[in-house]
């Protein structure tokens, strides 16, 4: 594996096999009645959140600690990044407190590439801009994996704004290099117009899409963009993309719902949706701290022989 | 300028690459009291310096139609001294200097304030561009008459496009009042299709999730510029085109004579989107570098001549400016000490065109544009001594520091072909042996 993990594109199918399976042998630890092992004892992990985000923030925390490393919340307001201080200069400044990685969730898509230019630490993306957010696509993965036995030939939908989508973006490139078939469904103008070339298939018609899935994966609507002309109103949004109670009659046996959280029930996705048995939405979320902890894992080397248990 | 008179300089065994005057040939420069005083084999050496040229080229200096030299206004990124340096380092007698300062250069006083702390800087000859409109707020048109009374010949609101056909069409009508001919420069891009963008919109701004500039922003504005330009009969001149249609748009429109001429950025010679993998803010241009197609396309108009002039877009910004994340970054980069050997390494040396088309898409024809006279050659007895001399094989690597106070330069890393030996201005070195000298 690389030094750190800001892309889905730099890591291989034997990367993501090796991490989900290290994550199937962490996953046992939460369910332990002390959650806790010693494999980073001793080292240092930074949350640095340039974007609130508690769910991401808490899981990593989760993850670190139950590691039993050192965890250190760096979050932009009430610090010197709100008066101002430059990434670089916030960098060297964990730089120069010894941090082993630094997880980064930031606005601009790029940062965490950039941070790695300023800290010798391994740099891990919690979400970039409209890029990328790896972290969300591997527990992704591991949760089809889980569920469905087998990433390679599974037909997955990616529904929604997948043009300002950082988690549609990961998941495509993690499901194309696990060999799943991909399709990308949604409003003409919310799909990037040159996405094809991911290998993916682009639809604009759910309702064709949804009976021959293995997983719908519903992406969160911003509607703030509806403001900007991609799309003339939530409830037309709603009707024409959302998954609702009748889509979800429309998908086969065994298929799963998923969504990245948090959503917005009566939009993208039916008020009732989420709680029905083949929604995984919280699957998601409890796997998401085993996915932490094995990439945190991998990346700093559990060091002195600590073994994954 | 200095009032130091010049001795007298033999330039001796020289390739005198001098379009004007349609020479390629070996032959002696000779300069007094700032002009040149001959030219041709085994000229008069009597009581003059002379520098062994054997192996190197002599042509007039380079002329830059587009370069940003941020005084007043925004000296943390240059001055007028520092891009003057930057500029004679690299082959430069004449530069022209944007409108975007603080305050804007719209209106006379500016313009004499900028010439001043050229001419007290001395390294190179700096012509203001005066804003079109106001502020460069693109509402109403600035006090043009006045400037082109103070010798402004080519007005810009550069950065901005001019917003609307009816605007322009009244800077494109206002501006041939005055018995010279006198340029609107614009920066074509539709602002609607462009807000927010980072790059070029592609594969790689999809894969990259930044938010893109459509290459039909550029495309739609060209058209409307060379449309009002037909239909005014004003003279328009294209900045920093960046796709395969602009070009085509502008070929098509030379030929039905509308009066219309255009640049490309070395940078837009080079690079691609695909480039920006690395999210390098050294990198983020506006307009975007674009596609391999497109680049192609602007080195086949510059070698056919449907792009008249190479310009820098010289655009020097701090280091933490550029050192911060990149939709926050400003666009652009450093471009004066690196055209001349881009334009040698990628042009001339892979035989796309000769030096002397190099040297007249350089220096001659920006000259014109410019209403630059004195500079651009021919490079005859009486005409002023200003000329560059550089080494066409010379290679080097691009690294900071530069002459320029800025170092945010797309090409640092690569190697170029062609450096710099010597430049005269009115017949003083500026660079001398690579060095500048002021």
């Amino acid at each position: 594996m690389n030094r750190h993990l800001l892309s889905m594109l730099d890591v291989d199918a034997d990367d993501i096999t090796r991490i989900l399976d290290t994550a199937e042998s962490f996953r046992e630890v939460g369910s332990r009645v002390i959650k806790k092992v010693p494999a980073l004892r001793g080292r240092t992990v930074v949350n640095l959140f340039y974007e609130n985000s508690t769910r991401t923030r808490i899981s990593f925390e989760l993850a670190a600690k139950r590691l039993s490393a050192d965890v250190i919340n760096f979050t932009t307001s009430g610090s010197s990044v709100s008066k101002g201080e430059s990434l670089k200069d916030t960098a060297l400044t964990l730089q120069a407190m010894g941090a082993d990685a630094v997880v980064i969730r930031h606005s601009s898509s790029g940062a965490p590439l950039h941070l790695t230019r300023w800290v010798h630490g391994h740099v891990l993306n919690a979400g970039d801009g409209t890029h990328e957010h790896p972290t969300q696509a591997l527990l992704d993965l591991y949760t089809m994996r889980e569920k469905l036995g087998r990433l390679d030939g599974l037909r997955v939908a990616i529904v929604g704004d997948v043009l300002h989508s950082r988690v549609a973006r990961s998941l495509s490139f993690g499901l194309v290099t696990m060999g799943a078939e991909v399709t990308l469904v949604g409003p003409p103008t919310l799909i990037p117009p040159d996405a094809s070339a991911w290998g993916v298939d682009v639809s604009y018609d759910i309702d064709g899409v949804v009976p021959k899935l293995d997983v719908c994966y519903m992406l969160r609507v911003q509607t703030e963009r509806q403001r900007l002309e991609y799309f003339p109103s939530v409830r037309e949004y709603a009707r024409l993309f959302g998954l609702t109670d009748r889509r979800v009659e429309m998908l086969p046996e065994g298929a799963l719902i998923m969504h990245p959280g948090p959503m917005n029930r009566g939009v993208e996705i039916g008020s009732d949706v989420a709680d029905l048995p083949q929604s995984v939405i919280e699957d998601q979320v409890t796997n998401g701290i085993a996915i932490r902890m094995a990439l945190l894992y991998l990346l700093l080397g559990g060091t002195g022989g600590e073994e994954a248990p | 300028m200095t009032t130091d008179a010049p001795t007298a300089i033999v330039l001796r065994g020289g390739r005198l690459v001098d379009p004007r005057a349609g020479r390629d040939e070996v032959a002696d420069v000779r300069i007094a009291d700032g002009r040149i005083s001959a030219v041709g084999v085994d000229v008069d050496r009597a009581g003059a310096q002379v520098l062994d040229v054997d192996g190197a080229v002599v042509t007039p200096g380079l002329v830059d139609l587009h370069a940003h030299l941020r005084e007043p206004g925004y000296e943390h990124k240059e001055t007028i001294a520092t891009g003057s340096r930057a500029a004679a380092v690299g082959g430069y007698t004449a530069v022209a200097a944007m409108a975007n300062t603080m305050p804007v250069a719209d209106h006379a006083a500016i313009v004499h304030e900028i010439r001043d702390l050229a001419s007290a800087a001395g390294l190179c000859e700096v012509f203001p561009v005066g804003a079109i409109t106001k502020g460069l707020a693109g509402e109403s048109l600035a006090e043009i008459g006045e400037m082109v009374e103070a010798g402004v010949r080519v007005f810009s609101d550069d950065g901005n496009p001019v917003p609307t056909a009816r605007l322009l069409r009244n800077a494109l009508t206002y501006a041939k009042a005055f018995g010279v001919e006198v340029v609107i420069a614009d920066h074509a891009e539709d602002p609607s299709l462009v807000e927010g963008g980072q790059m070029h919109e592609g594969l790689a701004s999809a894969s990259l999730g930044l938010a893109g500039r459509p290459a039909e922003a550029e495309e739609i504005a060209v058209a409307r510029d060379l449309a009002v330009t037909r239909m005014t009969g004003g003279r328009l001149h294209l900045c920093h085109l960046s796709t395969a249609r602009s070009v085509e748009l502008v070929r098509r429109a030379k030929d039905e004579g509308v009066r219309v001429t255009a640049e490309v950025t070395p940078h837009h010679l080079v690079f691609t989107d695909d480039d920006l993998r690395t999210y390098d803010t050294n990198l983020k241009m506006n307009p975007p570098v674009r596609s391999a197609d497109d680049r192609d396309a602007l080195r086949a108009g510059l070698v056919d001549g449907a792009i008249d002039a190479v310009a820098t877009d010289h655009a020097p910004h701090a280091v933490e400016e550029k050192e911060s994340e990149f939709d926050r970054s400003p666009p652009g980069t450093i471009g004066l000490e690196t055209a001349l050997a881009v334009i040698v390494t990628e042009l001339v040396a892979p035989g796309a065109f000769d030096l002397s088309t190099a040297i007249v898409r350089l220096s001659c024809a920006p000259a014109q544009i410019l209403g630059a006279h004195d500079h651009g050659g021919p490079v005859e007895p009486g005409r002023p001594a200003h000329l560059a001399v550089f080494d066409p094989g010379a290679t080097w690597s691009v690294e900071p520091p530069f002459a320029s106070r800025a170092r945010n330069s797309a090409f640092i890393g690569r190697e170029l072909r062609g450096r710099v030996i010597h430049t005269f201005l009115a017949g003083r070195a500026t660079v001398s042996e690579g060095k500048a000298t002021g």
